[in-house]
């Protein structure tokens, strides 16, 4: 084990601390805590039978999340570097293990900041009276409104022209939109902020971005459950289906929403806890973000529901009163006596005695269960549904400024833990040259990456998002987290890493923590390996385009990947993760070919030791 | 007398002749739609006899103000076929010719052109007072110079602009402050000893440098 000298001074330069404890604590929940809680883990309770579906959530956060959590926070505590410096301190073959998490790190941050992006532009849109994506544009000779518009929704229109304003398919890949490069810059330019002084200027930070979502969530809580078919959305989400538990695919869902939820594998928590004293409680704070991460999931869900149970019921009112207004007219029936409650009866009343003038009205059916379907998870529930619920609460910009600016904050702080583990690999690498300052490097890096995250600003760059969240953000964490443990587990040994923990922690951890990392949480990771690959092996490869010119529009047009995007995909998913292999590899052959490496060094941390007196065993 | 009797059949006949002009689906007729309820709720107003002689002096004046060489009166609004709804359909006939019909097109434009003093007469709007057949013009849209995002994107980028190159001058000064302390502080340090001031206490005498303490350059 490496001296706890040697890691503090090296080059004379004393590494990072954080000011507070709280500042560490808020930046790890800042961290885990992202857009997924908000719109993804409500779609899934909402799918997989509600109350029920929490059942095996719980069960994959105790044995297999935070175990995960505790071993990245430790191992970071104890070895006090980046996420390439710690696996190589584990075993020079596994040094691989970092590579693929920085490069993973590196592909993430790309497109989760165009995400931001796209919360900043609607963010700067929510200041106008009416929204704009309330109603639909003119046409050029104001005759009436846009085909487009008319034919779909105005929010769908302004997601998909006026925001993205995307190609028909991935083939056409349109121009840059440059209202996007200047929402991205916006974007790019806050992370720079935070990161300019290192850990400094983000825990300040996060003291607003960590904690800022609470209070929104707790002030849309209030108002929602003011709204009317508020409680039938969460009646809706709410009551458990039993039987649902029988079905594996959400075993499946349960353990992966579980696992990118926390962000492990990032690396991004290995670098803010080498950041901590090395005599801190870590198993208290693995606990503590991992059941805080999934509590948020649990209360963002509940106005999140309310607030869609408030949009179907909106929708369905709306869709009563079109049937109401035609049966009106057509009959001349005295204005409002037919009403939303009295409709049933009349229209009975109505067909049965005028049944053939009734059926050409075409009339539509309005059934609130059908509007309560209608879920959406991802952008499509924020930009989409979101924004159309919100049209309909008094006083719309409010609610609109508020919401997304909540959403700024959750996807700001997760940034800084994506953009950690980029950077603090590569200053331990020492790649960084010394006369550069810290500063300059990180604005390197982010101007790096707002230009490579331009190709998202395409016309066609919603669909290269969605190819890299669907195989750079799902497989290649799921074979990181695998190999972590592995190495922990066995290469580094269980014993060696108990001991470890009793210097930290002033205890040895307890038989669960054992029995999780030796057996049930590689286990289950392979499982979910295994069977999150079959299952993405069996589903073709196809997008769901937007399409004017489409029979069926507004429906999207379900189009295959043309071939070389699927390569693209394909490495996507293996290029991350190839560092793993090779990077064994060629430690391997130098080994083999007798010449030590540096890494002996590490191993043998004995100033004194003269090469040319260590007796050759290797040969 | 002939005459006489002739002019009390035309009287009798001049109603009739009117309901001949005015039916459901008349070619020169528009059919006019009210919706009370939806308007103004609570405060709806009862829809009688006296509306009905409103809307005909409301007509009368549209007619008027679009062809403003000729006095349309009441008379010339015919209503008919009254539903509870409410609806009906009226026709408007030229002052000079009671049984001619001012054509369709001529009407339109007389109601587009009163089209908002008409809604306010009866405290309507273009939704709860349709002429079915006559669309309303839709609204211009309000098109600020400065698009509203771009204002408020420029506020944020100048602040964190700002913030950045406050940041960057500030440890820029921190770093250059620093280098100069402690290179002030290794000559205060030899100074002292060199002088003799051990712990604060001034001793006198010479400092022997043999005894200093050099273990910090060379580690053994």
């Amino acid at each position: 084990m490496p001296e706890e000298g040697m890691e503090d001074n090296k080059e004379g330069e004393e590494r990072p601390k954080w000011n507070n404890k709280a500042e560490y604590l808020l930046t790890c929940i800042g961290f885990a805590v992202g857009l997924g809680n908000v719109w993804r883990f409500p779609y899934l309770c909402q799918i997989y039978g509600g109350g029920a579906f929490l059942i095996p959530y719980l069960i994959a956060l105790v044995f297999q999340g935070l175990p995960l959590l505790y071993l990245e926070l430790a191992i970071g505590q104890r070895l006090r570097m980046g996420s390439i410096g710690v696996w190589n301190s584990i075993s020079p073959y596994l040094g691989g293990v970092g590579v693929a998490s920085m490069l993973v790190s590196f592909c993430v941050s790309l497109f989760y900041n165009t995400i931001v992006a796209w919360v900043l532009w609607y963010l700067f849109n929510s200041f106008q009276e009416p929204l704009p994506w309330s109603q639909c544009p003119l046409n050029h000779n104001n005759t009436g409104y846009v085909e487009e518009c008319v034919e779909s929704t105005p929010v769908n229109y302004f997601w998909y022209r006026q925001t993205l304003n995307i190609t028909p398919n991935m083939e056409t890949s349109g121009s840059l939109q440059w209202w996007l490069v200047v929402s991205l810059a916006t974007a790019w330019s806050i992370v720079y902020i935070c990161f300019v002084r290192g850990i400094k200027t983000i825990g300040k930070a996060v003291y607003f971005t960590a904690t800022f979502p609470y209070l929104v969530l707790t002030i849309f809580l209030v108002r929602a459950l003011t709204l009317p078919g508020s409680s039938e959305g969460l009646i809706y989400l709410f009551t458990p289906d039993w039987e649902i538990l029988k079905n594996p695919q959400v075993w499946l869902d349960a353990a992966t929403q579980i696992f990118f939820s926390l962000s492990v594998a990032f690396g991004g928590l290995i670098s803010f806890s080498s950041y901590n004293s090395q005599k801190n409680n870590c198993e208290r704070d693995a606990v503590l973000v991992g059941v805080i991460n999934s509590a948020t999931s649990i209360y963002a869900s509940i106005p999140i529901f309310a607030i869609l149970g408030f949009k179907a019921h909106t929708n369905y009112v709306t869709c009563l009163n079109g049937n109401i207004l035609a049966l009106t007219n057509e009959f001349d029936i005295s204005d409002m006596n037919i009403t939303v409650e009295n409709y049933e009866q009349w229209f009975d009343s109505l067909n049965g005695t005028h049944p053939s003038r009734v059926s050409d009205l075409k009339l539509k059916t309005c059934d609130l269960q059908t509007f309560l379907d209608q879920s959406a998870s991802g952008t499509g529930l924020a930009f989409i549904v979101f924004t159309e619920a919100v049209i309909s609460m008094p006083g719309s910009q409010v609610w609109a400024v508020l919401f997304f600016i909540m959403l700024f904050s959750l996807g700001l702080s997760s940034m800084f833990g994506n953009l950690e583990g980029v950077l603090t690999p590569l200053h331990d690498l020492k790649l960084v040259p010394k006369w550069m300052p810290n500063e300059l490097f990180t604005a390197i890096i982010c101007l790096l990456l707002f230009l490579m995250a331009l190709i998202f600003c395409l016309g066609s760059g919603n669909y290269w998002l969605e190819i890299f969240n669907s195989y750079v953000g799902s497989v290649p964490f799921l074979i990181i987290a695998f190999f972590e443990i592995i190495a922990v587990a066995y290469i580094y040994g269980i014993g060696r890493f108990s001991d470890d923990l009793e210097f930290m922690t002033g205890h040895r951890p307890n038989i669960f923590w054992k029995v999780c990392w030796l057996v049930i949480s590689p286990l289950m990771l392979f499982v979910v390996l295994v069977a999150y690959v079959a299952v993405q092996a069996q589903t073709p490869p196809t997008y769901a385009a937007w399409n004017p010119d489409y029979v069926n529009f507004p429906n999207t047009e379900v189009l295959p990947y043309p071939d070389w995007v699927f390569a693209i995909c394909v490495l996507l998913s293996s290029v991350p993760v190839i560092s793993i292999p090779l990077v064994a590899i060629y430690r391997l052959i130098c080994c083999m070919s007798g010449r030590h490496s540096k890494d002996s060094l590490h191993n043998n941390p004995n100033p004194y030791a003269n090469e040319d007196y260590v007796v050759e065993l290797l040969l | 007398m002939l005459v006489w009797i002739l002019f009390l059949l035309c009287q009798v006949g001049a109603p009739a002749l009117a309901q001949d002009l005015c039916q459901r689906d008349a070619p020169n007729g528009y059919k006019v739609r009210i919706s009370l309820k939806t308007a103004l709720g609570e405060d709806a107003y009862e829809w009688n006899q006296s509306e009905m002689f409103f809307f005909q002096a409301t007509m009368a004046f549209a007619m008027r103000r679009h062809f403003q060489m000729e006095t349309y009166n009441v008379d010339n609004i015919i209503l008919c076929v009254q539903t509870s709804r409410v609806s009906f359909w009226f026709v408007v006939t030229s002052p000079d010719n009671t049984t001619m019909l001012i054509p369709k097109a001529d009407v339109e434009k007389a109601v587009r052109m009163s089209r908002h003093r008409i809604n306010n007469a009866f405290l309507l709007s273009d939704r709860t007072l349709e002429f079915l057949g006559i669309y309303p013009t839709l609204a211009a849209p309000v098109n600020p110079d400065t698009p509203p995002w771009l204002i408020v994107f420029g506020v944020v980028i100048g602040a964190v602009c700002a913030g950045i190159i406050a940041l960057l001058v500030s440890s820029l000064l921190q770093k250059r402050r620093k280098e100069k302390g402690m290179t002030e502080d290794g000559q205060d340090e030899e100074d002292m000893q060199v002088k003799g001031v051990e712990n604060g206490i001034n001793l006198d005498g010479t400092y022997n440098r043999g005894f200093t303490d050099d273990d910090r350059f060379t580690k053994l």
